[in-house]
């Protein structure tokens, strides 16, 4: 393998680490909630802006907003489960994928009313530095933005693992007529849940803001990468998410070096319908 | 088809009656920008009508109606600027193609037991897939767009799809009527109470011997053909086409917007929902114009709107309860 061909698949399994993490959100709400958030690229931008903007007029570094972002967001999205998505858990998924696929028109165009259809670079005095390893050269900003949302999907793991909440949520998951039997606040438990797939998002997008310029055509292309990716790794697995984040990740870094960058998500696609076709519950999800 | 008439009650005769004359008569009175919103109207009825016999009929949601349109219009349009094959032929080939790409989809996804979300899901796969190699294929002008001609021999010709608003009025109205003839005698047909069997209960449905994979495929078959037809109609009334428009996830949500406000599963659904949504649309616009605010997401963030309240109130749309408010509804048969 030659060094050009090995550098372009590091870079892909950076990014595709942050791509991971947004993912992971998609695939929480979904497992516990059997609720597919059609909104979830247009969020992701929001966050993306989030950092701009505290960046751009405050001069605070997206490595330092990153905490109270995804702070924010858990709030957003525990408010938004609590006030639109909640009637809806319980009705046709149909109906629930209208309900966001409204939220999702609403939110992009709200964006592109607000900021304008331009890209907002966020510019690092780091932004162009790499580090290099033998034949290695690697963006600074790629590795923080891998590493960070690394991070923040092992804290996941380790809440869902070891808390009460996290094992009262995998209870929901589990059996949800169980749930509500020994007593758990199903209702409460799903807007934690919504909330921490909305914090990922928060995460996600402020780590993504560094290393992708901000505009409002990223969002649906996003809600369909976060889509692929789940799929591809097994919709509510959240390894599976990581997984698929970072194969995506590769192929896209190698296709948009090899062929044309405009073609990359072509070749997500025809992962994802070979991935479909040959194993419908995901790499590594449990068989439907 | 005689039965069909016979079973709408007597009210609903004399408002059908009337409908259908008032839109005959209707380029009388109306000047050309009123007819340009009248033919939007009908348009979205007839791809609603397409649509909703797969969603609200046989209960298979497809957020990837775009590919079928786009399939259709980049045949036709692309035989026509390139061999000069008129689109009255152009459209027995991009029926075809266009079906061929849905059972392409019917059988990957059915066959495998994709259901629902997943399946959505897929649709959109196939649309972005088609867009994204559209926007890369040379000989339909890649991203830069296929345009039609207007000064190359023969194009000013009826025959060629090539006259006025009049005759694309009168187009568009024959499609949405003929669409809802058809699927008011598929929802009477055994295929559509097949249909309405898969979509409330497949297992059952299985378990009495219907063969879901076949009724699924064929309400694809009958929905992307029909989208095709509205493919054509869109590629030479607009005389452009780009792919990221045509096969646009936007594009594929403007179809459904229709049906879903008007009533899934019903005949007259599509209808009512575009007439109720595309004047609103089209004034909002012109609204938005006379206050000087040009902005490109608003009408967009309208449509959002009225999708997040009609979904939330009024799930099963607008015209069930219409029909009762103006007692056109008959007792269920």
């Amino acid at each position: 393998m030659t060094a050009i061909t090995l550098n372009i698949i590091v870079q892909g399994i950076l990014t595709g680490l942050v791509y991971g993490l947004m993912a992971l959100g998609l695939s929480v709400i979904f497992g516990v909630m059997r609720v597919v958030n059609f909104a979830h690229g247009e969020f992701t931008v929001v966050a993306m802006y989030a950092a701009f903007l505290l960046f751009d007029m405050l001069g605070v570094s997206p490595l330092v907003s990153l905490l109270p972002i995804a702070a924010a967001f858990f709030f957003l999205g525990y408010v938004l489960q609590r006030t639109l998505v909640e009637p809806f858990v319980s009705r046709a998924e149909h109906e629930q994928f209208i309900l966001l696929v409204g939220l999702a028109t609403v939110v992009v165009n709200g964006l592109l009313l607000i900021f304008g259809p331009d890209a907002r670079p966020i510019n690092l005095p780091y932004s162009f530095d790499s580090y290099t390893v033998g034949s290695l050269f690697i963006d600074k900003v790629r590795v923080f933005a891998a590493l960070g949302a690394f991070a923040i999907c092992i804290a996941l793991f380790l809440f869902f693992r070891y808390t009460r909440t996290g094992t009262a949520i995998r209870a929901c998951a589990d059996n949800l007529t169980g749930a509500g039997v020994v007593g758990l606040n199903v209702k409460q438990l799903y807007a934690v849940t919504f909330g921490l797939g909305f914090a990922c998002i928060g995460a996600a997008g402020t780590l993504m803001a560094t290393i992708a310029d901000a505009s409002p055509g990223l969002a649906p292309a996003y809600t369909l990468l976060a889509f692929v990716i789940v799929i591809i790794g097994g919709l509510g697995s959240m390894a599976g998410a990581l997984v698929g984040g970072v194969l995506i990740g590769i192929s896209e870094a190698l296709a948009g070096f090899y062929i044309q960058p405009s073609m990359k998500s072509m070749f997500s696609f025809a992962l994802l319908i070979l991935v479909l076709v040959l194993r419908p519950q995901g790499l590594m999800g449990r068989r439907l | 088809m005689r039965d069909i008439w016979q079973r709408l009650p007597t009210r609903g005769k004399t408002f059908c009656l009337a409908a259908l004359a008032a839109a005959i008569a209707a380029p009388l009175v109306a000047d050309r920008y009123l007819l340009s919103v009248l033919i939007l109207v009908f348009y979205f009825a007839y791809l609603g009508q397409a649509w909703n016999l797969l969603m609200g009929f046989a209960g298979q949601l497809s957020l990837g109606h775009a590919l079928y349109l786009g399939l259709g219009a980049y045949t036709a349009t692309a035989l026509w600027t390139l061999f000069g094959i008129g689109p009255w032929i152009g459209v027995f080939i991009a029926i075809p193609v266009a079906a061929a790409a849905g059972m392409i989809v019917g059988w990957l996804g059915w066959r495998f037991a994709i259901e629902g979300v997943y399946f959505a899901l897929l649709t959109i796969a196939f649309a972005e897939f088609t867009r994204i190699g559209f926007d890369h294929l040379q000989i339909t002008g890649a991203s830069a767009g296929l345009f039609l001609s207007v000064n190359s021999p023969g194009s000013d010709k009826w025959w060629n799809l090539g006259g006025g608003p009049l005759l694309y009025y009168y187009l568009a109205l024959i499609l949405a009527a003929a669409a809802t003839l058809l699927v008011a005698w598929l929802r009477r047909s055994p295929l559509g109470y097949r249909w309405l069997a898969v979509r409330e209960d497949p297992e059952a449905a299985q378990a009495a011997g219907i063969d879901i994979f076949r009724a699924k495929m064929i309400a694809m078959l009958i929905s992307a053909s029909m989208t095709a037809v509205g493919g054509v109609f869109y590629g030479f009334y607009y005389r452009n086409l780009f792919p990221s428009q045509v096969f646009d996830i936007g594009r594929s949500i403007e179809i459904i917007m229709a049906p879903i406000i008007g009533g899934l599963g019903t005949v007259f659904g599509p209808i009512v929902g575009a007439i109720l949504l595309t004047p609103l649309g089209e004034s909002l616009t012109a609204l938005m114009q006379h206050f000087g605010i040009n902005t490109p997401g608003a009408k967009s963030i309208f449509y959002g709107l009225t999708l997040m309240v009609i979904i939330t109130l009024q799930p099963s749309g607008v015209w069930p309860w219409l029909a009762r408010k103006l007692g056109l509804d008959r007792p269920r048969a």
